[in-house]
């Protein structure tokens, strides 16, 4: 009996095994940020390249950071989205543009709506790099303090604006 | 050289200079360093290639990245750190030794040992086994046999 039991065990336990790792998603790395301060930057902004914006200048506010591009296709998909979380004015939204022309970020803009408090230029990914950015559509959440408290990797989608962003939103601004 | 030969030649150098990346190094030990670095770094859109070989457009912002820290004078252990603060440790195709990484280091060896002992076992189990003893009947049977044999 054992002689049959104990390799069914093992066939059972590499099966689970194996099935956890194929549900995994390997573009959702995780970030080595969370709990550190953002990385400085003092960058353009979108629609007046003469004003320049550094995270110090939202000290005390909980705010978003999100990194889109007018070439992104997943940033278009989760556009919407922004829209709806901007008029909620829960947290200012901070864009990055990302890689991007400032014509096409700015007529973008005004085809699909800006829900971005301001938006700052990283023409040559550098501010992008200083945060870890791999995969645009992103999505930093960070505190009064200008610490980093959460990343999305991808499009924000309505699920994840209800489940994480508002509660943890609240949970920052309470502090 | 004839204009249009020098035309056609202007035009296919126009296509060689988009492909390649042109990089001037100030000594053989710094492009060492960048083609080492650049095969260690993973490229993180495209996981399964290194940053000296994907195509991705942030794979090359990260080789220019090492490339101008390399200039600056920075060391290897420089721009490893620069890159795992930004990335994590999984942008090194070699993880370092860590509480979080010793299973990965160890598990194929912890793996042979349990093939090992499993296989010493199953070879101990079968050489002590004692021959069974011989019943009455087989006995007979054998003295039969051999008997049998004799007379042939």
């Amino acid at each position: 009996m054992l002689k049959y039991l104990i390799p069914l065990v093992i066939f059972i336990v590499l099966g689970v095994f194996l099935a956890i790792g194929l549900k995994l998603n390997p573009t959702e790395i995780p970030s080595p940020f969370i709990g550190k301060p953002a990385p400085a930057f003092s960058a353009a902004k979108l629609d007046n390249p003469e004003q320049k914006l550094t995270p110090a200048d939202l000290q005390g506010k909980v705010w978003l950071f999100n990194v889109w591009a007018s070439w992104c296709t997943s940033c278009r998909a989760e556009h919407p989205v922004l829209n709806e979380l901007a008029k909620q004015q829960t947290a200012p939204i901070i864009g990055l543009n990302y890689k991007d022309v400032r014509e096409d970020a700015l007529s973008w803009l005004n085809q699909l709506g800006n829900p971005y408090e301001m938006s700052i230029v990283d023409p040559e990914g550098r501010i992008g790099i200083d945060y870890g950015v791999y995969g645009v559509p992103e999505t930093f959440v960070i505190d009064k303090k200008g610490m980093i408290r959460h990343k999305l990797t991808g499009p924000v989608t309505p699920e994840i604006v209800q489940q994480t962003l508002l509660p943890l939103i609240a949970k920052l601004q309470a502090e | 050289m004839k204009p249009i030969t020098l035309i056609f030649l202007l035009l296919l150098a126009g296509a060689g200079l988009a492909g390649v990346e042109y990089r001037e190094f100030a000594n053989p030990e710094q492009q060492d360093a960048y083609e080492s670095l650049t095969s260690e770094l993973r490229c993180l859109v495209c996981q399964n290639q290194t940053i000296a070989d994907s195509n991705a457009d942030l794979a090359a912002d990260l080789r220019r990245q090492v490339y101008e820290m390399l200039q600056k004078g920075q060391s290897k252990e420089d721009i490893i750190k620069f890159m795992t603060e930004r990335y994590g440790d999984f942008v090194l195709y070699n993880p370092p030794f860590k509480s979080k990484t010793v299973l990965l280091w160890f598990g194929p060896v912890l793996f042979f040992l349990i093939g090992v002992t499993f296989v010493i076992l199953l070879i101990r189990r079968k050489q002590t086994r004692p021959p069974k003893a011989l019943s009455d009947t087989e006995r007979q049977k054998i003295r039969r046999l051999l008997d049998e044999g004799d007379r042939s």
